[in-house]
């Protein structure tokens, strides 16, 4: 039979695969939220908002202008459908939501490369206006060239939270405070495997140094308390618990983050297995170091399979589109034993950088009662308590059903984390035997319109 | 600890735990056997009408009474289930279908439910939002709905509550017939004895029924949800229309839940899937019939495993062969409404031997001849 690889995603990873699928004569449809290859990491401004490639990108500008040229070369060997929304997907389909309405590409192969997004921990006044998350932040000053406020505190825990505070302050936006909730200096067991990250710490570093030359004050180890808003409901500032004592950085804009989630909705529906990642507390989609999953001739790569950055992503792109190669019975090139150790080398920067920024499950246990947790169906974190104390359950799913949360519109992208922490918590139970939530599709909500065509 | 128990139930649906409940109101020790959650299949993700009209004459006497129970939820198990007599509204697609409601109203009417047939100015006018299509209209007022993924759960717990050994994630291995009634091997503990066996099993009913004895085939559907985002009210009664296909419902809460077709059931594997293609059929049929829905954010689709008898219709009732064994399965994708009296019937049929509710037209005798018996 054909090999018809179909590739979901085209940042680093889906594209690295696409290339690698691209030279070996195949031509593989790669399916892109984006209106442009790149992903999150080499989002494109729209064209009358572009600007410098070193100031969209800094650091990594000559790896986004390697990309693109990559891509200008790619482009007439690829099947590349842009602005087009996986909704759900079945043995041998993936169903498409175009412009023009629905439709469905046949895979023989099938490549998710589907990427990541913020992780989100709950904090008073975090559903209202003025709070984004830091990669939507991040979005919105790269994509957009708007900022999302004049005066942004950057809260949370991550590498993510240093780069995006250091973008917007060269931008020159007024950055009030980088609030850390891990303690990244405390923990000089990590060291040595942090020092292994070479250009990735030393990038790290740099953003911090550029953050302090500026006077940014750059607080760690703190507890966020809760968005403070003005009478007309504006954000006036963000009150949070710093070496004892309870202080208040003011603001117009808070940029939230704990790092980043695997998106797994596509690698759920497929019925793929999952295991619990006890460094990532994420349950993710089961893959051998290539990147096979446990479904024939479906392979998993970049941060939808675990979050290791752009790097990896690129190299694992690669092996998975070597594995679905080797699967078919073509030759594989060289490359692959190079892109498994340079992902074998990185593994240990990864863990030492996810046991600094770790995300303790007390931020969850000690949540308020009135913080609201689901926000599109408003739940709070006593109402998933009481769910769970009256019905006696803690699988995830079934608590769902009892107390809405994660039935909205993002169906739990956004909060199911957080409540599985949570009802493990108030269960005293361990978190995987809480599960994960379903996935259903659609993957992302979509006006009933559009699944049934257009407008007659 | 008992050694025997008055009652055993396989199996922990809606219809399944009411029994459980109903039997243990009546002073007997029970015990419910449920290999996975209760209320995991087609009990929890079915589409949560409660419905009365429509129904084959043989089902009424049990829906009429379940209706009863419905209206008396929080009374039995302390919680309403979002219960709501929203009305139900079954629409004609011609002259020939409003005949067939008219008729059926006499056949309702005889079971002493009331419906108030509308013609095709009646429903524009008083339900604008519904397309013109229709040349009438059947109006239920008390049927409604509430909400499946919280009933066979809360008639669980209060079973338990009262004193039900209610085992969940415990599948059941073998019966069979014993000294005294029958000897039901389970996964990883001893095995349980019990006098009278109830088999509410659901799609996997027909497999405990042929342990002892008495075969018929069950077949399997995964009826294809979908539900959309909180909207403001729009819809009143629950619609559904005449030949099948599409129903919608609004809940209190705002969704919008509707369905049409099947998506695909692996009774063997226990996983059910909803199937896109069918989405989009059920999709284009909801607006169809309230245009209004085009706009509206589609948030999910998914199904469940639900058995299906050749005639449509549940098996209920006394197992022509075995002594204290009795049955209610198969129910085809009517189980919901009538699940909370299933329960009471069985209850009686077993405990008293006997029961007000008339269930004879959903024996499983009448699937073969070779079952009847001497006695019958």
């Amino acid at each position: 039979m054909e090999t018809a690889a179909v590739i979901v995603g085209a940042g680093p990873a889906g594209m690295a695969a696409a290339q690698v699928l691209a030279e070996a004569g195949l031509r593989p449809v790669v399916i892109d939220e984006g209106s442009h290859p790149g992903g999150q990491i080499f989002r494109r401004p729209q064209p009358d908002l572009m600007r410098g490639i070193r100031q969209l990108y800094g650091f990594d500008a000559g790896r986004a202008r390697a990309f693109a040229d990559r891509y200008a070369a790619l482009a007439p060997l690829i099947d590349y459908r842009p602005e087009t929304q996986v909704w759900a997907v079945s043995d041998g389909q993936v169903h498409l939501m175009e412009k023009a309405g629905a439709t469905v590409a046949h895979w023989t192969h099938l490549v998710i490369a589907s990427g990541a997004m913020d992780r989100i921990v709950p904090v008073r006044g975090w559903t209202g206006p003025g709070v984004t998350s830091l990669g939507g932040a991040q979005i919105s000053l790269k994509a957009e060239a708007s900022p999302i406020g004049r005066r942004v505190v950057f809260a949370g825990s991550g590498p993510l939270l240093y780069l995006v505070a250091y973008q917007y302050a060269k931008a020159g936006v007024d950055v009030a405070a980088v609030l850390e909730t891990a303690r990244p200096f405390a923990r000089f067991s990590q060291l040595p495997s942090l020092l292994s990250g070479g250009r990735a710490l030393a990038q790290g570093l740099f953003y911090m140094a550029v953050l302090r030359t500026r006077r940014i004050p750059i607080r760690t180890g703190v507890r966020l308390l809760d968005v403070t808003r003005d009478p007309d409901g504006r954000v006036s500032g963000i009150g949070y618990r710093w070496r004892g004592r309870d202080r208040m950085a003011t603001c117009d804009a808070l940029a939230l983050g704990h790092g980043l989630k695997a998106e797994t909705q596509i690698a759920d529906l497929l019925g793929l297995e999952f295991t619990f990642d006890e460094l990532q507390r994420q349950w993710l989609p089961r893959a051998d170091r290539d990147g096979r999953s446990s479904l024939a001739n479906v392979y998993l790569a970049g941060d939808g399979l675990a979050i290791r950055g752009s790097d990896v992503a690129e190299a694992s792109g690669r092996l998975a589109a070597f594995a679905l190669l080797h699967d078919t019975g073509c030759t594989v090139s060289a490359h692959a034993a190079q892109d498994r150790l340079s992902i074998e080398r990185a593994a240990g920067f990864r863990a030492a950088l996810d046991r600094t920024f770790a995300v303790p499950p007390t931020l969850f246990s000690e949540l308020a009662d009135d913080v609201v947790v689901c926000r599109c169906e408003g739940v709070s974190a006593g109402v998933i308590r009481q769910a769970v104390k009256h019905s006696g359950e803690a699988d995830i799913n079934r608590v769902k059903a009892f107390c809405r949360v994660g039935m909205g519109r993002c169906q739990g992208r956004l909060c199911a984390l957080a409540a599985a922490e949570l009802i493990a918590s108030t269960a005293g139970t361990d978190i995987r035997s809480v599960g994960r939530m379903r996935g259903q599709a659609p993957v992302k909500p979509m006006p009933l319109g559009d699944l049934i065509g257009r407008r007659p | 600890m008992t050694d025997i128990f008055d009652i055993a139930v396989i199996g922990g649906g809606v219809a399944g735990c009411s029994t459980a409940l109903h039997a243990r109101l009546k002073g007997a020790s029970v015990i419910l056997l449920e290999r996975g959650r209760c209320g995991a299949q087609a009990s929890g993700v079915n589409y949560g009408g409660v419905r009365q009209q429509g129904r084959h004459a043989a089902e009424l006497p049990l829906s009429r009474r379940s209706r009863e129970i419905w209206g008396n939820l929080a009374e039995l198990i302390g919680t309403d289930c979002e219960f709501s007599a929203t009305g139900h509204l079954k629409l004609a697609r011609n002259d020939a279908d409003l005949a067939e409601l008219v008729c059926h109203q006499s056949l309702l009417r005889a079971h002493g439910i009331s419906v108030e047939i509308l013609d095709s100015a009646d429903l524009r006018r008083r339900f604008p939002y519904l397309s013109g299509l229709y040349a009438g209209a059947s109006l239920c007022r008390e049927d409604g709905q509430a909400n499946p993924r919280l009933v066979a759960p809360a008639f669980a717990r209060r079973a338990r509550a009262l004193g039900v050994d209610l085992r969940e994630n415990c599948r059941v291995t073998r019966v069979e017939r014993s000294a005294g009634g029958f000897r039901i091997d389970i996964d990883g503990a001893p095995p349980v004895r019990a006098r009278r066996l109830i088999n509410t099993a659901g799609a996997w009913g027909a497999a405990i029924a042929a342990q002892l004895g008495d075969y018929v085939d069950e077949a399997v559907m995964a009826p294809n949800m979908c539900v959309t985002e909180p909207i403001a009210p729009l819809i009143g009664p629950n619609l559904g229309i005449c030949g099948g296909g599409i129903y919608i419902r609004q809940s209190a809460h705002g969704s919008v839940i509707f369905g049409s077709g099947l998506g695909i059931a692996d009774r063997d594997r226990q996983r059910a899937r909803p199937l896109p293609d069918i989405t989009i059929e059920a999709a284009t049929a909801a607006v169809e019939m309230v245009p209004q829905l085009r706009n509206v954010l589609l948030l999910r689709s998914w199904t469940g495993i639900e058995g299906r008898m050749p005639d449509g219709l549940p098996v209920i009732g006394a197992s022509p062969n075995t002594d204290g064994l009795f049955h209610a399965f198969g129910f085809s994708g009517h189980g919901f409404q009538l699940g909370p009296a299933v329960g009471a019937v069985l209850a009686e049929l077993s405990l008293d031997g006997h029961s007000p509710t008339g269930i004879s037209g959903l024996a499983i005798t009448r699937f073969d001849r070779s079952l009847v018996t001497a006695g019958h």
